[in-house]
């Protein structure tokens, strides 16, 4: 990492490309160096501001007012480029637009809402488990649970026909590859963008979704005038577009966690009911979503900085999340630790409208595994899955051993 | 400056979450006073849109409802505008006659049970201190282009507020004064039943349902309205001390007022999962098996407030002298 003062502004310069593969593969070194050279840092490689500590993060992530969405949350800047797709009415939206779609999805997805789906989520995972555990206590996490669950209950839980979800996985990983740089992680998804995009935009029509789910909610609201018909659309692809890969990667990385930290599954397993802190601390430890770009209204300071209006600046939610200024040996997995104001699921207007969801499916699965499970550990070399904004695993051997 | 301000106390907090300071005091109309409120610590205060409106704890305990009449791009005031009410049992008396700068009163919310729904066109209905949550929704219609007309009534001109902001606006606005002009009149504001145009009203009784009698011939839900009287609240809430009995373990913690429930609970070492602290994201929710909280969040409706099963420890408090919680 090369520190070259900026003399217009004073920021330090930073040359590294952290959606480069080395970086992807491990983001810790360079998360750390960020943290270490200031308040704010200046990526000349991409040209945009890039902020890393808690403190600047979480200021950002909740200051829609200076740091907006509608210019896109990736690299590209809608204000002078043409978005790949329509954006998204929540995640690419600023107040007032922002308001009606993030209101009806606040309350379909809430925590009162979901108080139906936790009695068959639970069985769910318990019935998965066993079939896991049937067929043997070695194999590769990924596919068998971390993908296998949210798969199994979330395209039902919205309402989707079964055929074509294998497009599922594919258009979320392009989706979120494509908010970092045009690179070759962008291109490999380009072939296919089109057929994924059509296929889950047919899935967000309201005839092509059941009438108990939460895309029915969706259109239910717009039956209401809460939203427009032209919105519910757009809302249902919403979910499909965040509410997959994120949980499959937030569930790879709190196995992860354990079968490289087994005091803490020990822990789990004497007490079921830290289910929920364990899947909050690790998101924070391992920051599934790794990254989301803002863009400024109006000249901001940051530290002794000046970012002028208009400028993209990229906020590093995992290097936040191990913020040694907000939290106690932040690389330590550890449930006893109050994960509480992590920002893994964003923070303000925009946090993480789904949440309540990830961590019910993330509870289930945990309670089942804790059921059954005495010890988890690593059968293997692991490999990561590269994203430019998630923090993934392509595979996870684990050996289990059971009661 | 972006940093230390938002996060500090605030961001990891609850404790100066739960209340605001009176930073201003105007009169802006006969009867009518505006009051600027915000942070004691000057953070950003919890978002709103238009429709929203906040509770607020007066000294002698007394809760009342008001109206966000301010700008949401000020993250860190929240306007509000209260009329004095001759009936007053103590509210509104209080506000004008006693509330000054640099009182700090309680805070719960924002809520919002009067949202503006997206439309192309939108009419605004408002009687007198009606007027507040509507103003912040012109301002709105304006940002999202929409077409839309105001018509605003009052006993007399000079009871009216907001008149001068209201006049940037031109002929979108109907100004009528009833000692000028008589009763509004709604069927010729209205005109013919517009489907895709919701009509938004706020006011006293009388004339919501007159709307609801003008509007009859209107598309189902076109009507919107909020109703502005005081909701009786069924009792003060306390600002003193009051326990909190955990269930599962059989423990007690008691919750002083300069704190909050979760950090009451935590300094026990008893930890609740938590995320914004500000209560709108839900993180905390709780079960209360008996007591009756006094509820400050942004989620529950006024049923889920009145079922009293369940709360969010970041910000809402008690009732009762003793709250029995599901941990």
């Amino acid at each position: 990492m090369t520190l070259t003062p900026d003399l217009a502004t004073d920021v330090p310069v930073d040359d590294t490309d952290p959606f480069g593969h080395e970086h992807l593969e491990d983001p810790l070194p360079f998360h750390h160096a960020l943290r270490e050279a200031g308040p704010v840092v200046y990526l000349s490689r991409y040209d945009v501001h890039a902020v890393g500590r808690y403190e600047q993060v979480h200021a950002a992530l909740v200051d829609w007012q200076r740091f907006q969405s509608a210019a896109g949350v990736g690299l590209s800047n809608f204000r002078t480029e043409e978005p790949w797709r329509p954006p998204s009415l929540l995640l690419e939206a600023d107040p007032p637009r922002h308001d009606a779609p993030r209101r009806v999805l606040t309350s379909v997805l809430g925590q009162r809402a979901l108080r139906t789906l936790r009695e068959r989520w639970t069985a769910d995972a318990e019935q998965l488990v066993d079939q896991v555990l049937a067929a043997g206590t070695e194999f590769d996490a990924v596919p068998a649970l971390s993908e296998a669950f949210p798969l199994r209950v979330f395209p039902d839980a919205v309402g989707i026909g079964h055929d074509g979800r294998e497009n599922l996985l594919p258009y979320g990983d392009h989706a979120f590859n494509a908010f970092g740089p045009p690179n070759d992680l962008v291109q490999k998804g380009e072939h296919r963008v089109a057929q994924l995009s059509g296929w889950v935009g047919e899935q967000c029509a309201r005839e092509a979704l059941t009438d108990d789910g939460f895309g029915a909610a969706i259109w239910a609201a717009a039956d209401r005038g809460e939203i427009t018909p032209q919105q519910a659309p757009l809302v249902v692809r919403s979910l499909l577009t965040a509410g997959v890969d994120t949980t499959v990667h937030a569930i790879s990385a709190i196995l992860y966690a354990f079968a490289t930290h087994p005091d803490q599954w020990a822990r789990l397993v004497a007490d079921p009911s830290l289910a929920r802190v364990a899947f909050d601390e690790a998101i924070r430890w391992e920051s599934p979503v790794q990254t989301f770009f803002r863009t400024t209204t109006t000249d901001v300071r940051i530290g002794d900085a000046v970012v002028p209006e208009g400028r993209k600046v990229l906020m590093f939610l995992a290097a936040a999340n191990r913020d040694p200024r907000r939290w106690a040996d932040p690389d330590r997995y550890d449930l006893g630790r109050d994960p509480s104001g992590h920002v893994g699921f964003g923070m303000g207007l925009h946090q993480c409208v789904g949440q309540h969801v990830a961590r019910l499916e993330a509870e289930a699965v945990l309670t089942a595994l804790a059921r059954r499970v005495r010890t988890i550990e690593l059968a293997g070399p692991t490999r990561r899955h590269h994203n430019n904004t998630l923090r993934a695993w392509e595979s996870l051997p684990v050996r289990l051993t059971v009661d | 400056m972006l940093g230390v301000e938002q996060v500090g106390a605030r961001g990891r907090s609850g404790t100066d979450r739960s209340v605001v300071q009176v930073q201003d005091k105007v009169q802006v109309a006969e009867g009518v006073v505006t009051l600027t409120l915000a942070a004691p610590d000057g953070g950003r205060l919890p978002d709103w849109a238009p429709g929203a409106h906040v509770d607020l704890t007066l000294e002698s305990g007394l809760t009342r409802q008001y109206s966000l009449c301010g700008d949401r791009w000020d993250a860190h005031t929240y306007r509000v505008g209260v009329l004095l009410e001759p009936a007053s049992r103590g509210g509104s008396r209080y506000v004008h006659e006693q509330l000054a700068p640099g009182h700090v009163l309680g805070l719960g919310g924002p809520r919002n049970d009067f949202p503006l729904v997206p439309a192309e066109s939108y009419l605004f209905v408002a009687g007198g201190i009606g007027i507040t949550p509507i103003l912040p929704m012109l301002a709105q219609a304006d940002l999202l282009g929409a077409d839309w007309r105001l018509l605003y009534g009052g006993r007399t001109r000079g009871s009216m507020a907001f008149l001068d902001e209201l006049s940037v606006h031109g002929d979108r606005v109907q100004v009528r004064p009833q000692d000028e002009h008589g009763l509004l009149d709604l069927a010729g504001f209205l005109g013919d039943p517009r489907p895709g145009t919701p009509v938004y009203a706020c006011g006293p009784g009388p004339l919501l349902t007159a709307m609801e009698r003008a509007c009859a011939g209107w598309p189902a839900r076109a009507l919107r309205t909020e109703r502005f009287v005081a909701a009786e609240q069924a009792a003060p809430v306390r600002t003193t001390a009051f326990d909190v009995e955990l269930h599962r373990s059989g423990r007690t913690v008691t919750v002083t007022p300069d704190t909050s429930v979760l950090e009451a609970l935590s300094a026990a070492g008893v930890e609740v999962l938590s995320s914004c602290r500000q209560g709108t994201c839900g993180t905390c929710e709780t079960t209360v098996l008996a007591g009756r909280p006094d509820h400050r969040d942004s989620l529950l409706d006024d049923d889920e407030r009145a079922a009293g099963d369940c709360m969010y420890p970041c910000v809402s408090r008690s009732c009762s002298d003793r709250l029995v919680l599901d941990l």
